[in-house]
Order: C-alpha cells, then sequence, then structure tokens
C-alpha cells in the first residue's frame, strides 16, 4: 500500500489528522466487531454455533470427499483451460488475419459468445442436443459449454498480446523471409503469450470459478459435491461455508500469482527489445 | 417459429426480469463500488485493509457459491428474504467487488497533482474524494465499467440456477414444455446480445460524452 498511488488522498498526518485517524480506526474496528458480533448471534440463535455441526469438518473422510471434489473441479478446469487457450489462439490468430474469410467467422464468434451466458450455453448443452442426438458424458457437459465461451475471452486476451507486439517483428519476419503464418508462429505469438501471461493466469481462475456451474450439470466437482454433502447431512450452511473457504484459498493464490508475474514484467521493460534473449539469461535485463 | 410467439409471454417476463436484476445490480454495485474504492484509498489503515478483504473476499468465490449460500444457507440462520432481493442483494455485492477495482484504477489514473491541490485548499479527505478526485475517476473508467455492466447481464443468468424465472431459466421453461430447443435458445440469445449491444452503445456514447484523454 505504500505506493505513491496510494497516497494520492492524504499527506504524512499530523497531529490532528493522527487523532481523526484514531478515532476513525477505532470507530470503523467496533463496527466490524458489531457485525461479526451480529452474525455469530443468529449463527447461536439457530443453533448453528453448536460445536457438533462443525466438528465433522475437522475429520479426515469429509477431507477426502471434498478433495476428491476439488480434484474433479481442477481437472474440469485444467482441460477447459486447454481447450479455450488452444481455441483462443486460432480464434485470435484469425482475427488478426488479413483473410477475410478468417477474420469475419472469428470476429462473429468471439462477439456473439462473449454476449451470451454461459448458463445459457449449459442449458444447450444439457437439454438442446440431447434432442438431436448428441449426448455427451457429464463431464463434458461442463467441459463443452466452458471451453466455448471461455475461447472466446482467451482470444481477446491473446488478442490484445499480438496488438502490443510492435509492427516492426512482423516485417522484419517477413523480411528474412518467413511466410506470415511462419513469421506470426515464431516471431509474434511467442512475444504475445509472454506478456499476456498474467491475463491469462487471472482468466483461468474465472474459468475455474466457472467450474462451479457443475452444480446445474451434477457434475461432481466442488459445489456439487458439497450439495450432495449438505442433502445427506444436513448441515448446510457449514457445509457451503467451508466449500466457499477453499475456492478462496484455490482462487486467491491463483490471482496472487497472476499479480507477481505482472510485477516481474514491469521489473523487466526492456524484453520488446530482446524476445529471443528474455527467456535465456531471466532477470539481468540492463537498462 | 410458433413456439415463440405461443410463449411471448413468458419470454417478456424473463426478459423484463433480467433487465430489473442486471439494473438494480449495477446501480447497487456503482455505490458499494464507489464505498469500497474510497475505503482502499483512505487514510485510516483499517478501512484500506477492510476494502481490500471485501474485493478478495467476493471476487475470489464463485457467484454460483455465493448464490447457494445466500438462498439456502441464510434461511438457516434465520436470515429469510425474498428470492429475487436476495439475488440482487448478491450480485450487488459481488458486482461491487470489480466495479470497486475499476473505479481505484480511475482514482490511482488521476494526476497526484489534483489531489495535491485539493488538499493545498484545505479540502478534507472526503470532500477531495467527492469534488475532485471521483468526478475525474469516474470519466476515465467508463468502457471498464461498461464491461462490468455486461458481465452483470451474463451474471444475472446465474440467478436462474438457484430458481429465479429470468429470460435463462423462462427459455429452459418453455423448452421443457415445449421441446423445440433451437428457437427458443437462440431466441434467448439474440435477446442477450441485444441488450449487450445496448449496453455497448450506451457506454460508447457517454465515453465519447464524458472521457479525459490522458
Amino acid at each position: 500500500m505504500s505506493a505513491p498511488s496510494s497516497r494520492l488522498l492524504f499527506d504524512e498526518p499530523g497531529p490532528r489528522a493522527r487523532r481523526r485517524i484514531r478515532v476513525a480506526t477505532a470507530l470503523s474496528v467496533l463496527a466490524g466487531l458489531v457485525l461479526v458480533a451480529l452474525a455469530l448471534k443468529q449463527f447461536a440463535d439457530n443453533g448453528q454455533m453448536a460445536a457438533d455441526r462443525w466438528r465433522p469438518y475437522g475429520t479426515w473422510p469429509m477431507w477426502r470427499y471434498l478433495l476428491e471434489g476439488l480434484w474433479s473441479t481442477l481437472r474440469a478446469a485444467a482441460v477447459s483451460i486447454a481447450i479455450s487457450a488452444a481455441a483462443g489462439v486460432l480464434l485470435a490468430l484469425g482475427r488478426v488475419s488479413p483473410s477475410r474469410w478468417l477474420r469475419v467467422p472469428s470476429t462473429a464468434y468471439i462477439e456473439i459468445v462473449r454476449t451470451v451466458p454461459v448458463l445459457l450455453l449449459v442449458y444447450i448443452v444439457l437439454f438442446a442436443l440431447p434432442r438431436y442426438g448428441v449426448d455427451l458424458p457429464l463431464f463434458w457437459k461442463l467441459v463443452v459449454p466452458l471451453s466455448v465461451s471461455n475461447a472466446a475471452l482467451f482470444a481477446e486476451v491473446f488478442r490484445a498480446g499480438i496488438r502490443s507486439v510492435e509492427r516492426g517483428q512482423l516485417e522484419a519476419g517477413l523480411a528474412l523471409g518467413l511466410t506470415r503464418g511462419r513469421a506470426m508462429r515464431t516471431v509474434v505469438l511467442p512475444q504475445a503469450a509472454r506478456r499476456v501471461l498474467p491475463s491469462l493466469v487471472s482468466q483461468s481462475a474465472g474459468l475455474l470459478k466457472d467450474t462451479s456451474l457443475g452444480y446445474v450439470v451434477s457434475y461432481a466437482e466442488l459445489l456439487y459435491s458439497g450439495k450432495v454433502l449438505a442433502n445427506f447431512n444436513h448441515l448446510l450452511i457449514q457445509t457451503y461455508l467451508v466449500i466457499a473457504l477453499v475456492y478462496l484459498v484455490i482462487n486467491a493464490s491463483l490471482a496472487k500469482l497472476a499479480r507477481t508475474l505482472e510485477a516481474r514484467q514491469r521489473t523487466r521493460p526492456s524484453r520488446a527489445a530482446r524476445p529471443a534473449a528474455a527467456a535465456a539469461e531471466p532477470d539481468v535485463a540492463q537498462p | 417459429m410458433n413456439v415463440i410467439t405461443d410463449h411471448l409471454s413468458e419470454f417478456g417476463h424473463g426478459l423484463v426480469l433480467t433487465v430489473e436484476l442486471t439494473l438494480l445490480s449495477l446501480a447497487g454495485a456503482l455505490v458499494a463500488g464507489v464505498v469500497v474504492a474510497a475505503m482502499r484509498v483512505s487514510p485510516v489503515r483499517a478501512l484500506r485493509a477492510a476494502g481490500m478483504a471485501y474485493v478478495e473476499v467476493l471476487q475470489n468465490i464463485p457467484l454460483l457459491v455465493w448464490l447457494v449460500i445466500a438462498v439456502f444457507g441464510l434461511p438457516e440462520i434465520g436470515v429469510i428474504a425474498g428470492l429475487f432481493t436476495t439475488s440482487v442483494v448478491v450480485i450487488v455485492l459481488y458486482q461491487g467487488a470489480y466495479t470497486a477495482e475499476a473505479i481505484r484504477s480511475g482514482i490511482n489514473s488521476v494526476p497526484a497533482g489534483q489531489g495535491e491541490a485539493a488538499r493545498a485548499l484545505g479540502l478534507t479527505f472526503t470532500q477531495s474524494l467527492r469534488l475532485v478526485i471521483l468526478p475525474q475517476a469516474l470519466r476515465t473508467v467508463v468502457q471498464p465499467l461498461g464491461n462490468i455492466a455486461i458481465m452483470t447481464l451474463m451474471n444475472t443468468a446465474l440467478a436462474a440456477a438457484v430458481g429465479v424465472v429470468e429470460l435463462t431459466a423462462a427459455a429452459n421453461r418453455v423448452n421443457l414444455a415445449e421441446a423445440k430447443p433451437i428457437w427458443i435458445f437462440v431466441t434467448a440469445g439474440l435477446a442477450y446480445m441485444a441488450l449487450s449491444g445496448l449496453f455497448g452503445l450506451v457506454t460508447g456514447v457517454l465515453e465519447r460524452k464524458w472521457a479525459i484523454l490522458r
């Protein structure tokens, strides 16, 4: 929080400002405590604080079950990320391609899919496709709509990366006699991918959150496992809170990773000038 | 096409509910976003920490999990509200975190001299935020806020998963009754596209009117 930007609205506080800040701190801490107390009271009044309603979450079988759910979540997310990243690269290349036959369909796909809710796609896979004889296994009923929708988002991330690479890079590739496709693949894309790495990580975190739609599909990922568990042991709010906590830990780590990558990129601004060397000699960029 | 005309009222109700959900959520998220962003730049460390915790917790847990907790979990601790109200509140809080981040990036893009000038004139923190910084910050983030509006529209569909009969759920119901999926889902999809297009247009107009080039 010591970045200059966060000091935009206040200077080093003097004696009076310090007193005011102390009062404000006391008040906000008090307000926070009151909120927590109210929440706890609400839990207690409805008998949800009883120790035996929480104790199951200290036991291994419960966690083994939830971790199995988490494993399914991660598997679905990993497969969707792989598919949508691959499709995203192709769509991004299509969208910047000089050929209209590639550009128009890619652009149309991206623009259309971006403005249709994922849940609608899930419903289509669940209820529309079987009528036309396409009845996918549960895993794919979740992964296909997620990939279809996230491919468009990944494509936009990659396109931003491709556009951020200086034109000269492509032109130099062409001047060396590479075909446009090869120049894109061997010169522009590697640089673009490295630049958008932080966005790719946060996009992946978003996709991981979307896997909670397994709840609708009845694919046993984390949230649906929680639903099954809660129906079984009737510890509804406890189960969902534990699940929320698991999501929080996973996604906060991913967000942290994205921030770290971004910070690392900012400290190495001269990458664009020496793309090939950056991978070979990390962290020694001379100003 | 008969499927659509026969069920026009269902689609209409769904569409109206989606628009209501979106607009209410957006209005709420804007307020929540301004408040949280203000907390995150305030001189009081406790408030900064609270604002940061809010954003982290809200953004890192899927909206569907929040909806399930609020709709099925909260009645267990005696907090009972209507389904629509619950969904709006949850979406407001969720999108509020994203709005706060967008607004904060706007605040960071305001030149430091503006804040310094405001302080030199003797404005307090709230005054300088309200009168000097925020008006400039909000104008620079019209485009990101437009994207958040479209994201909110997409996210209101998740309310269907907990039982709100908005556009997606309405389409699903009509399909279960009629079993003509293509037309029904395409219609719903077109409605969403039209709404997003509308948001995009409004954002574009506002951007041209307000944006400050830096």
